[in-house]
């Protein structure tokens, strides 16, 4: 194999040449500022913007008016969790979060601890599932935002969001999810929810886009991060990126329509990769829950091996590590840690994500690549 | 992480990886780093009859930098007496493998790895002679 095989498909993903296709128009042609709506170009303009809003709202079922376009999912969890904050500050200054939130949550929330707020991390069971049972308890009457992430990057593992939303709910605590590695390969649902990240690299489309859905019925206000001109309802300023936002209409419209077969591929991918590491190799695990997970991600720990040493074995394959070698900060993943894996299965873990243009030969090549690598590593290792 | 030729090199054709018996009277050990900080170096040396070390081994978990730095003290220690060889610094192996300083520690374990090793084939010795 000449080229390089990609599977990190939780890191980004390669824009659709459908996505492309949609956007280019809006870059050259179609440049007006959907702002100007006194003219023709600007009219053209805010009418892709619209049909892009009511896609984007038709994947997580809301309503078009409820979508605003960021930058990317983490202006969106940063406009979320900053955002509610500091408008319901009156109302209470507890936030709660999981260990496993992605770093721009998980930061969001550290900077608000500076603001004053009381910011929990309730731990995770050792499938990466959150207990729904944990969270209520830790709701008090000083809860004001609850984010819990629908689906995360690194252990692919899913959380059963709509329980979660529903406990809110009913202590009139508002919710939001990071929804950033779900939407578009399972079913979310903005039912419920309050506010939900959305990304768009994630899914297809271009780096630079995103998407916060935030509920109008009951309204959920937000004290904005940018202030100007007042687009998208005052909640985030700037000039609409019109081919952007196109572009992740467009991306929002392919992956509701091909999700199931989508879906079905990956699954079977997964399972003869799965097997096939196991069927070749002893002393490995899966991490995370084994069923409740999306299949286009997994995360093995190959006993007695580092990461890195794997990845630098199979230069070809786009593969990432919970190992510190491959982080600037020396700790190995603090999400594996959240699961309780062994520290030296962590560094021990490889992250292999795949998606809609993977190949069946891709899996067949990646998995034996690993399971050569693995064993020729084994050979050469004290702990094995 | 971009790294030189010559750690790609020692990674791909790493030499002198095995073990030599630890029982051995001539083979001095040193086991280094720890598994749950992501690198464990065994590292062994035989010396001969005029205190010249005629072999040495390796065996390494870790990343890419862990792997080239300790099949690259093998090369370096082979033929040096034990004093020469007690002065192979970190510095001078992160500055021939171009470690970035991330990895400096690697090049860390490899001077501790030699150090120790010596010092297990001196203890050994000391013992039988006392």
């Amino acid at each position: 194999m000449q080229n390089a095989v990609y599977m990190d498909y939780q890191a980004t993903t390669p824009c659709d040449p459908r996505v492309l296709a949609a956007m280019i128009p809006y870059f050259c042609e179609e440049f007006g500022n959907s702002g100007s709506s006194s003219h023709v170009m600007g009219e053209r303009a805010s009418e892709a913007v619209e049909k892009a809003r009511a896609q984007v709202a038709a994947l997580i079922k809301c309503h078009s008016a409820e979508i605003i376009f960021t930058s990317g999912a983490t202006e969106s969890n940063n406009l979320a969790l900053l955002g509610a904050a500091r408008f319901y500050r009156e109302r209470g200054n507890r936030i709660i979060i999981s260990s496993l939130e992605h770093k721009c949550v998980l930061e969001a929330a550290n900077s608000l601890k500076r603001e004053g707020f009381e910011v929990v991390i309730l731990p995770v069971q050792e499938n990466g599932v959150l207990d729904p049972a944990v969270l209520r308890e830790s709701i008090n009457e000083k809860t004001i935002l609850v984010s819990i992430m629908a689906v995360n990057n690194e252990i692919g593992v899913i959380q059963p969001v709509a329980e979660i939303g529903a406990i809110c709910r009913g202590r009139g605590v508002l919710f939001h999810s990071d929804a950033a590695q779900a939407v578009g390969k399972i079913d979310v649902d903005a039912a419920s929810m309050d506010l939900m990240s959305i990304s768009g690299h994630k899914i297809y489309g271009p780096k630079g886009i995103g998407a916060l859905f935030v509920r109008m019925n009951p309204r959920v206000r937000l004290t904005p991060l940018l202030y100007g001109g007042g687009q998208e309802r005052g909640f985030r300023s700037g000039t609409i990126p019109t081919p952007l936002c196109v572009g992740l209409g467009e991306a929002c419209e392919l992956s509701q329509r091909e999700m199931v077969a989508e879906s079905l591929k990956l699954t079977e991918f997964k399972n003869y990769f799965i097997r096939k590491i196991f069927d070749n190799l002893e002393r490995v695990q899966l991490n995370g829950d084994q069923e409740l997970r999306i299949p286009g991600c997994l995360n093995f720990s190959f006993e007695g091996v580092e990461g890195e040493g794997i990845m630098l074995g199979m230069r070809d394959i786009c593969v990432s590590s919970g190992s510190a070698c491959t982080s600037a900060s020396l700790e190995p993943s603090y999400v594996l840690k959240a699961l309780s894996v062994r520290e030296d299965l962590a560094h021990s873990s490889l992250r292999i994500g795949f998606g809609r243009f993977t190949t069946f030969e891709e899996i067949e090549y990646a998995s034996s690549r690993i399971i050569e690598v693995v064993k020729r590593l084994r050979e050469m290792s004290p702990i094995w | 992480m971009k790294y030189s030729e010559r750690v790609m090199d020692l990674y791909v054709n790493p030499r002198n990886i095995g073990s030599l018996d630890e029982d051995d009277n001539d083979v001095g050990t040193s086991i280094v780093g720890a598994p749950s900080c992501g690198d464990v170096i065994k590292f062994q040396i035989r010396v001969d009859g005029e205190g010249r070390i005629s072999e040495a081994k390796f065996k390494t978990f870790g990343c890419g930098a862990a792997i080239a730095s300790s099949a690259l003290i093998t090369d370096w220690v082979q033929g040096k007496t034990l004093e020469d060889a007690k002065h192979i610094k970190n510095r001078e192996v992160a500055e021939y493998l171009s470690l970035p300083p991330v990895k400096a520690h690697c090049s860390v374990l490899a001077e501790e790895a030699v150090n120790k090793a010596i010092e297990n084939y001196l203890e050994k010795k000391g013992s039988r002679n006392g």
